[in-house]
């Protein structure tokens, strides 16, 4: 079990990359399955050839900051629709993950990690570690709060709120989106870069499927700890990503195949989804709703008194 | 200030579905105007608005700010000197952001957005005094979601926010039309006392004739994508419901015999 929160926690900062874009921006974007393996790929070959760890991790963000800006720049300039923007991107990255990486699977055997410090000690797997998983994604909350504070990250909580509205106040919604992929891909592709070190090896197939985990981290997260305030989604997501590799443990532990996991991912962001709409669950979710109703709507039907050709109102009316 | 000359707008050019929105539209406003449009559904009263703001490209014609063409720039970059609220409520807010976000959202008009606070203390006393005004006690609540306010209440906090950064125009397009008769008036009181406030040159769409003679001090009546009747100063203050109606008749009169002929 330590072992699923320590994933839980690496794979946290992919989840904070998705709910950039999937909450913040309203943009489904599937980039994410292409971009974690190229965060992967990049930092393990330079690990390979000796690279320092720490700068191959970021080389990884990097990596995937350019792939989020392409899919960018399809949505934005290209006019095409956001889920094939993201898929061609991520079809793209297949081949390019493998060209990076030379072939289907590139070992990190013996090779220095930014986790060796850790397993020479044998703290993996201890409490140790975990804390201080936990204590480095918790810089990247305050970094993502901090973010979203500053005029663009208003910007761009706009654009995905009420694109027309963010237009009219000035605000490019195409600069914000790009951005806001850019980011969005560097943290998936630097959680896929920490993912393959701590494994010990970066596969061609390791983010398929993978926005789905996301998508499960996120609404499992916001939906135990729902606030409508940004500060607390984002920690909640982090949450989200830990409950999530839980499940998949308990389903391992009861006997289910690594390879069920994508059904098992499929059937949790399914449950996520829905349970909420049912029973106890609706009920609380009607009351919390009911308490935060507007107390005075006061927004009419469009008159109706106007004058069938002029469609205009006398005085009065 | 603002130059509109001879702008045509169509939609589904060259299709059996065209739809001629604008079919010249030629107006000139002097800073400071206060501009009303009247005219039937379908005249094209959005449309023009839509127009200059940026959000639709003419077809021909031009549309000049200051005396610069800014009918080929894109509608962010017009937004830097036109503001306007829409007639939908939740049109001009973002819903999921607290009063004091989208205040700031509405300061930044004009200015880079960069990684500087988007709230500070300064920003912060700013907007309660410019909600004071609004005496909706709106200044009280500067970290509500702005998807719990009222449609009243949205549609005074647009205003706000599209008056207070000083943008050279302010468009309004019925925006009091989703509202009821009480809050109606209401904003159409702060509308009035916003702009004579700021000097803002103003543009604004209403189906309330009486509304549209009262206010400001120029008045357009448009029909069919034309602008058919132009009033100022003078005439504007003498001109009653009646004449506006009169004239209303007249183009229906004019609808009657084109079909007379036509039959
Ligand atoms: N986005 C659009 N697509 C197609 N036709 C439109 C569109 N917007 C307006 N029109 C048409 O253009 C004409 C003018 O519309 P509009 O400017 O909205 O009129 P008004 O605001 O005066 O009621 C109408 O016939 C309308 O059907
Ligand atoms: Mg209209």
């Amino acid at each position: 079990m330590p072992g699923a929160i320590e994933l839980g926690l690496l794979y946290g900062l992919m989840a904070l990359g998705v709910y950039l874009t999937f909450r913040i921006l309203d943009f489904a974007d599937l980039t994410v399955d292409g971009s974690f393996t190229t965060g992967a790929g990049l930092c393990a070959l330079i690990i390979t050839h000796g690279g320092n760890p720490v700068l191959a991790t970021a080389a990884g963000f990097g990596g995937g900051l350019l792939a989020g800006m392409v899919t960018g720049l399809l949505n934005t300039m290209g006019k095409i629709h956001p889920l094939l923007a993201g898929i061609l991107t991520q079809i793209a990255l297949y081949s390019i993950n493998l060209r990076i990486m030379g072939r289907a699977n590139l070992p990190l055997l013996r090779a220095t990690t930014v986790f060796t410090p850790l397993s020479d000690r044998a703290l993996l797997g201890t409490l140790t570690s975990i804390v201080l998983f936990a204590l480095v994604l918790a810089l990247f909350v305050l970094a993502m709060n901090w973010f979203l504070s500053t005029n663009l990250g208003f910007a761009m909580r706009a654009t995905g709120d009420n694109e027309s509205m963010a237009r009219a106040n000035g605000i490019n919604t195409n600069t914000t989106k790009i951005i806001g992929l850019a980011l969005s891909n560097g943290l998936v592709a630097a959680s896929g870069a920490l993912i393959a070190q701590y494994q010990g090896y970066a596969d061609i197939s390791m983010g398929i499927g993978l926005i789905v985990a996301g998508l499960a981290s996120v609404i499992i997260g916001t939906a135990i700890f729902s606030s409508s305030r940004v500060a607390v989604a984002t920690a909640a997501v982090c949450f989200g990503s830990i409950i999530y590799r839980v499940i998949i443990q308990l389903a391992l532990m009861v006997g289910l195949q690594p390879n069920d996991m994508k059904l098992v991912s499929a059937v949790i962001v399914v449950l996520a989804l829905l349970i909420p709409r049912w029973g106890v669950f609706a009920n609380v979710r009607a009351r919390r709703r009911a308490r935060n109703l507007p107390a005075e709507p006061d927004v009419t039907a469009p008159i109706e008194d106007r004058d069938p050709v002029s469609g205009l109102v006398k005085p009065g009316a | 200030m603002l130059d509109v000359v001879n702008i045509h707008k169509a939609f589904f050019p060259g299709t059996i579905n065209e739809k001629v929105a604008l079919a010249g539209v030629d107006l000139h406003l002097d800073e400071g105007d206060f501009c009303t449009v009247i005219g039937s559904n379908g005249a094209g009263k959005s449309t023009l608005l839509n127009t200059i703001s940026g959000r639709y490209r003419p077809d021909g014609g031009a549309v000049k700010i200051d005396g610069q063409r800014v009918d080929r720039l894109p509608d962010y970059k017009v937004a830097r000197h036109v503001a306007r609220v829409f007639q939908d409520p939740m049109a001009g807010t973002a819903a999921h952001m607290t009063i004091e976000e989208n205040l700031a959202l509405a300061l930044g008009r004009g200015t880079t957005r960069g990684l500087g606070p988007g709230i500070t203390q300064a920003k912060r006393s700013f907007f309660r005094e410019r909600l004071a005004v609004l005496e909706q006690g709106l200044e009280d609540r500067l970290t509500t979601k702005v998807g719990l306010l009222s449609g009243g209440q949205r549609q005074a906090l647009s205003l706000v926010m599209a008056t207070f950064s000083n943008p050279k125009m302010l468009l309004l397009d019925e925006h009091t039309a989703a509202l009821d008769p009480q809050r109606a008036e209401l904003i159409t009181r702060l509308t009035r006392e916003l702009v004579a406030e700021k000097g803002l040159t103003t543009l604004m769409v209403t189906h309330n004739m009486g509304q549209a003679l009262r206010l400001g001090n120029k008045l357009i009546m448009m029909h069919e994508g034309r602008i058919i009747l132009e009033l100022g100063g003078e005439d504007k203050a003498a001109a009653s419901v009646e004449d506006l109606m009169a004239e209303f008749d007249k183009i229906k009169g004019v609808q009657l015999s084109d079909r007379t002929l036509l039959a």
